[in-house]
């Protein structure tokens, strides 16, 4: 750090950080800025383990800064606000999810669409305007402008809440935006992981009938019973497939593997719609005859902006919906991570950071 | 109707037809039904050639029954309407398209969308629900459902008319389905052939910035020069692409052989749509990273209903747009389906049916 760093950043704050492309994270300090005249400042409590959190500890995508302090589904309660701050006070419960600054001005900022700005800045391993590198929530304090923090109604538990800054946003955002949140819809969910079991929920809660598509007969009675799903299809099982042709009005697929478009877009009505959520290295193939002879499409879409992301969390607190997490200490994330990768979680691992972080001396 | 077929009229007809993969056509004479109470007659005048003839003539999608006559894009003169037939007498000029049938009760039926119907009966190489075969445009005569029929407006030349049945309406219906025809924005038109000059005209009638990709340079004069497309953009050249990125609100992907999607995604900016109304034999291949960060969509679209065919003419009636075509004998269909493959034609082949198709 350089003498630079030291007057940006006066505050010291500790967390964990992955410090190579090992991954393995360990206790590490650094310092967030001042509280500047617009920035909220809060003590986290809780933060979900993303996907992502993964593949950057790893620099998969290539683009990791080390070290790497991961988390962008962060929850916590206000400890100081800037002068010019007008929607939060010292108390409150807020959240910070992918992203923690935009241009402001371009287009998709003025369209409530910070998400899509080419100037986009994200919550953790990023350049933030000072110079300094972005870090994100597996950490004890944090420092936010206030037009990324959301504020968390009191219904809402604070750990059951923090998958919803990512994983919420994520699927509900394409479920407004391709207008399949219209009651009486068929809604197929593929994957059922940290987004789809949120997708399942939220589309519930929309009106929509909900099928979970699983390559696995095992998660049946999961997506059912305690998910809420009205029903449930094998993908593997070609009986059920086609019984399946042309029944849904929309397909949300969360998987992030490589696999087959062609079964789910024959699952799709006439101008039925095909979302893809999960990024796989190799590009899929897209058999043109369904798209063309069906009108149908396949769309994409990546996390939400702030307005939305508040109205998310409003609608989550009005329905009562929440992330099934599984919480652990701060000193299992290393296990955990590892149990991620094979994807052994139902259905978001949450960091209990208010009480297992512990300050490094 | 409840007659079966040996019961069933037949009246005399005569076009040309392939009869095995060559696709080579010759005189063929088959049957059609008579007039029926909701049918109309046409004396067939023009019909267009599209590049979907081929691709059946040649058995390309593997589905064609032979002998097929191919032709989806039919003008001509009513000569007998049916005692229940209202919008249509004797006289009046005519159009048939992509599709003669379909079960008109379903959700797709009743919307207007007949074009989607699970039962769609097709102009040709389809089977009528009394299974016998349907023979599209390369005839003399064909018999429709009023339903199925168009009105062909007084301003709109019958043989330039003509490919708007399939190629107009193909990029019509996919711009108004997709919103693509706001003012001011930006349209790439992927692919200058049958769809892809008569989508720059209609684009340019609703009032959008219209630029040509195409991967051949010595495209880009008629582009701007005769069709009068705002720009070109060389999709052959990397630097033209690098400099496009991020440029474009919508792409119709006109193009049917087997090209990378990449390129053409990076042009669009955020929110941006492609629809791809080429039919390629094989695949795409779908990058997902530019649709997720960048919320862009890939999108089909299949002609149009029978209600929005009409709006389409009716359109391009009002803001004088037609078809570039090149007027052919209907004996030199084969030596026009060779040129086809080559894509050496500007931009429509038009068999003068009238005036050539004889005994």
């Amino acid at each position: 750090m350089t003498g630079l760093s030291e007057e940006v950043r006066p505050n010291k704050a500790f967390g964990w950080a992955a410090i190579d492309t090992s991954g393995v994270l360990s206790p590490f300090k650094f310092s967030t800025r001042g509280t500047g005249e617009k920035d909220v400042a809060f003590k986290v409590l809780y933060c979900g383990i993303c996907h992502s959190d993964l593949h950057m500890i790893k620099n998969d995508w290539g683009s990791s800064i080390y070290p790497l302090v991961p988390g962008h589904e962060v929850v916590g309660e206000v400890t100081e606000v800037g002068s010019k701050v007008q929607k939060f006070k010292v108390g409150d419960r807020v959240g910070v999810g992918c992203m923690v600054g935009s241009c402001r001005s371009c287009d998709n900022c003025t369209n409530n669409l910070e998400n899509y700005c080419p100037e986009m800045i994200f919550t953790y391993g990023a350049k933030y305007y000072d110079g300094t590198v972005t870090y994100g929530g597996y950490s004890n304090t944090m420092v936010v402008d206030e037009h990324f923090v959301v504020g968390i109604p009191e219904n809402l538990p604070l750990d059951a809440a923090a998958p919803l800054l990512c994983a919420g946003i994520t699927v509900y955002s394409p479920l407004r935006f391709y207008g399949l949140d219209k009651p009486g819809l068929h809604v197929g969910v593929v994957g059922l992981g940290g987004l789809g079991h949120l997708a399942v929920k939220f589309a519930k809660a929309m009106g929509t009938k909900v099928t979970v598509i699983s390559t696995s007969p095992s998660k049946q009675k999961e997506a059912l019973e305690n998910l809420g799903a009205d029903s449930f299809l094998v993908s593997r099982d070609q009986d059920q497939l086609r019984a399946a042709i042309g029944t849904f009005d929309g397909i949300v697929d969360t998987v992030s593997a490589q696999h087959p478009l062609l079964p789910l877009l024959g699952l799709l009505k006439s101008h039925g719609k095909l979302v893809v959520l999960g990024i796989p290295e190799k590009p899929l193939e897209l058999p043109a005859f369904p798209l063309i002879q069906g009108r149908k499409l396949v769309g994409g879409s990546m996390t939400g902006g702030m307005k939305e992301t508040q109205e998310m969390i409003d609608f989550a607190a009005e329905h009562g919906i929440k992330a099934d997490t599984e919480v652990i200490a701060m000193d299992y994330v290393n296990a955990a991570m590892d149990r991620l990768l094979k994807g052994d979680v139902k259905y978001r691992f949450v960091i209990d950071i208010g009480n297992t972080l512990k300050s490094i001396s | 109707m409840s007659t079966t077929v040996e019961e069933q009229k037949q009246q005399k007809a005569f076009g040309w037809a392939a009869t095995d993969q060559s696709g080579t056509l010759s005189p063929f004479n088959f049957s059609r039904r008579e007039n029926g109470d909701e049918d109309v007659t046409l004396k067939i005048l023009y019909c267009g050639v599209c590049h979907s003839d081929l691709h059946v003539l040649k058995n390309e999608w593997g589905f064609t029954s032979y002998p097929v006559v191919p032709g989806h894009e039919i003008v001509g003169v009513a000569t007998k309407v049916g005692k229940n037939v209202t919008n249509f007498k004797v006289g009046d000029r005519v159009g048939v398209g992509v599709l003669v049938g379909s079960c008109k009760t379903c959700e797709c039926c009743q919307q207007d969308l007949e074009n989607y119907c699970p039962q769609i009966i097709f102009t040709f190489n389809s089977y009528n629900p009394d299974g016998t075969k349907t023979y599209g445009g390369y005839s003399d005569m064909i018999v429709v459902d009023q339903r199925y029929v168009l009105r062909f407006p007084d301003n709109l030349p019958l043989d330039a008319g003509a490919p708007l049945l399939c190629a107009g309406i193909t990029v019509y219906s996919s711009m108004k389905y997709y919103g693509m025809t706001e003012a001011g924005k930006h349209l790439g038109v992927a692919g200058l052939g049958g769809l892809g000059h008569v989508a720059v005209k209609i684009a340019k009638a609703f009032g959008l910035k219209v630029t040509v990709i195409s991967s051949s340079p010595d495209k880009e004069s008629e582009a701007i020069n005769r069709l009068e497309a705002d720009s070109f953009l060389l999709s052959s050249d990397p630097a033209k692409m690098k400099s496009a990125i991020g440029s474009m609100d919508y792409i119709i992907d006109t193009v049917s052989a087997a090209h990378p999607l990449l390129p053409l995604l990076s042009v669009l900016k955020v929110n941006g749509k492609l629809v791809t109304v080429g039919l390629p034999n094989k695949p795409l291949e779908l990058p997902v990273f530019p649709l997720v960060f960048g919320r862009k969509l890939v999108g089909g679209s299949d002609v149009g209903g029978m209600k929005e065919t009409q709006e389409m003419l009716d359109f391009c009636a009002k803001h004088n747009i037609a078809a570039d075509i090149e007027l052919i004998r209907m004996d030199e269909i084969n030596t026009a389906m060779e040129r086809l493959a080559k894509s050496d034609v500007r931009y429509r082949f038009v068999i003068d049916v009238g005036n050539s198709l004889s005994q």
